[in-house]
């Protein structure tokens, strides 16, 4: 297991240089910090929010871009309509907007070309942005390790990176994506239109040469508990899973 | 850095600001966050070590650790992740009451706190006395669940959240200051959330 501590990481400004619409609650931004780093795929980042009155807000966001992809880091941030942060992005925040960030920070749900693999990747919803990181640090290296990530939406039009995965799929590389709609039906025949369950887990593992040797969940805490319980169920051991949550 | 355009915020109500550390910002759910998967641990297979290095002191299984002296606490608890929440109950075992049914003095000045997952984290050991923190076996008046850290958990409720070790199974003194989990993965070594102290390279 990594056990890297994160580098001295003080706040610092970065500056916004891209903004993209990924999905109709997924918007991407790109933050090129004063003093560029190098993160390992899976870490995320802190963002701050100053009001005039000194009120700050801050909120952890995983970096989906890869280590390679050059010093500006790709967030993918969902809209929480209740949030107070996450609305300021999708309503205020345009190109060329300073904004507080550090990092890069996480020690545990970090994924390297060097950890090896076969590793399994499952995600809900936005909990896919540190996997994608993931995926795209594996393409980049060009490494031969193999994947299978398994990403659960609602619908079609929610699946974050779509066609960049179905791309990563098409390669035939060793990387194999399964898309599970909760709400909808599947629209590529290899894919489901169901929760994950265990099931669906070993049919992802058969994907894989060879068992697992890592496997990555992330997203809601109730997707969390289902999918690591469907892992264990699929008779992955718990402690090759390391799980990251987001919000309640 | 003030940021442009960046004025609602949720700010707290004022009576309250002074109960809310730096960054954070106040939750009215208990959110769950954890390394892995959540562990099932079995009343009948719990137990609770007290350990001196890799010498165990003193063990208790289910039933006899909830023989001791009980105790009540309602705090605000802090998680690193920026939310606070206020006036969490907790029903459990003072870590002092532990130490004197076990018939000894805190034996070295560092303690790590082990989980039943392999999960570890450190804290001094005079954060875990003279009532300041205990073995937490119910939240709310009932069994801990699971995700939170039943069936027992540690409450270090004045550190940082990851403090209270979740699915706790045991405390190691320690001569030195050794990091535990979160510790080795660039956490801060001691936690306070009203000096801020995230990361490890936070003062």
């Amino acid at each position: 297991m990594s056990a890297e501590p994160s580098p001295q990481s003080p706040w610092q400004a970065a500056t916004i240089t891209r903004i993209e619409k990924r999905t109709p609650r997924v918007t991407s931004f790109w933050f090129q910090p004063s003093r560029p780093f190098t993160h390992l795929a899976g870490q995320h980042v802190d963002v701050r929010l100053t009001a005039p009155d000194g009120y700050q807000a801050r909120r952890s966001y995983s970096i989906a871009s890869a280590p390679e992809a050059g010093a500006a880091v790709e967030l993918a941030i969902e809209r929480l309509d209740d949030g107070e942060v996450s609305p300021f992005f999708h309503d205020v925040a345009a190109v060329g907007d300073e904004i507080e960030l550090r990092g890069p920070l996480g020690g545990h749900f970090i994924w390297e070309e060097s950890d090896g693999g076969p590793i399994l990747l499952i995600g809900g919803g936005s909990g896919v942005v540190p996997l994608m990181a993931m995926a795209r640090h594996r393409t980049l290296r060009n490494a031969a390790v193999p994947v299978a990530l398994v990403f659960s939406a609602r619908v079609w039009d929610e699946v974050i990176f779509r066609d960049e995965l179905i791309g990563l799929d098409d390669r035939l590389d060793g990387f194999s994506l399964v898309l599970t709609l909760t709400r909808e039906q599947a629209r590529r025949p290899s894919d489901y239109s169901r929760r994950v369950d265990a099931r669906m887990m070993a049919q992802a593992i058969e994907r894989l040469p060879k068992a697992p040797r890592l496997a990555y969940v992330c997203g809601s805490n109730a997707f969390v508990s289902a999918a690591a319980q469907a892992l264990i169920d699929a008779d992955v051991p718990a402690g090759i899973i390391r799980t990251e949550r987001y919000g309640v | 850095m003030v940021t442009r355009g960046f004025f609602s915020g949720r700010r707290p109500p004022s009576d309250t600001d002074a109960r809310i550390p730096p960054g954070q910002y106040l939750e009215q759910g208990f959110p769950v966050l954890s390394a892995g998967p959540t562990p099932r641990v079995r009343t009948e297979d719990w137990s609770f070590t007290l350990k001196q290095g890799p010498k165990p002191i003193k063990k208790w299984n289910w039933a006899e650790f909830n023989a001791l002296p009980q105790s009540k606490m309602t705090r605000d608890i802090h998680c690193v992740t920026a939310w606070t929440k206020f006036n969490t109950p907790w029903q459990g075992i003072m870590i002092d009451d532990i130490l004197a049914d076990a018939g000894i003095e805190p034996p070295t000045a560092y303690t790590l706190a082990l989980s039943f997952d392999g999960y570890s984290t450190n804290v001094p050991t005079k954060d875990l006395v003279t009532g300041k923190a205990m073995v937490a076996l119910l939240y709310e008046g009932k069994p801990i669940t699971p995700d939170h850290g039943g069936p027992a958990r540690l409450l270090v409720p004045h550190l940082y959240f990851w403090k209270s070790a979740k699915w706790v199974n045991g405390l190691q003194f320690t001569e030195r200051d050794e990091p535990g989990f979160w510790e080795l993965r660039g956490y801060h070594m001691y936690g306070d959330p009203w000096r801020e102290q995230r990361y490890s390279s936070d003062p």
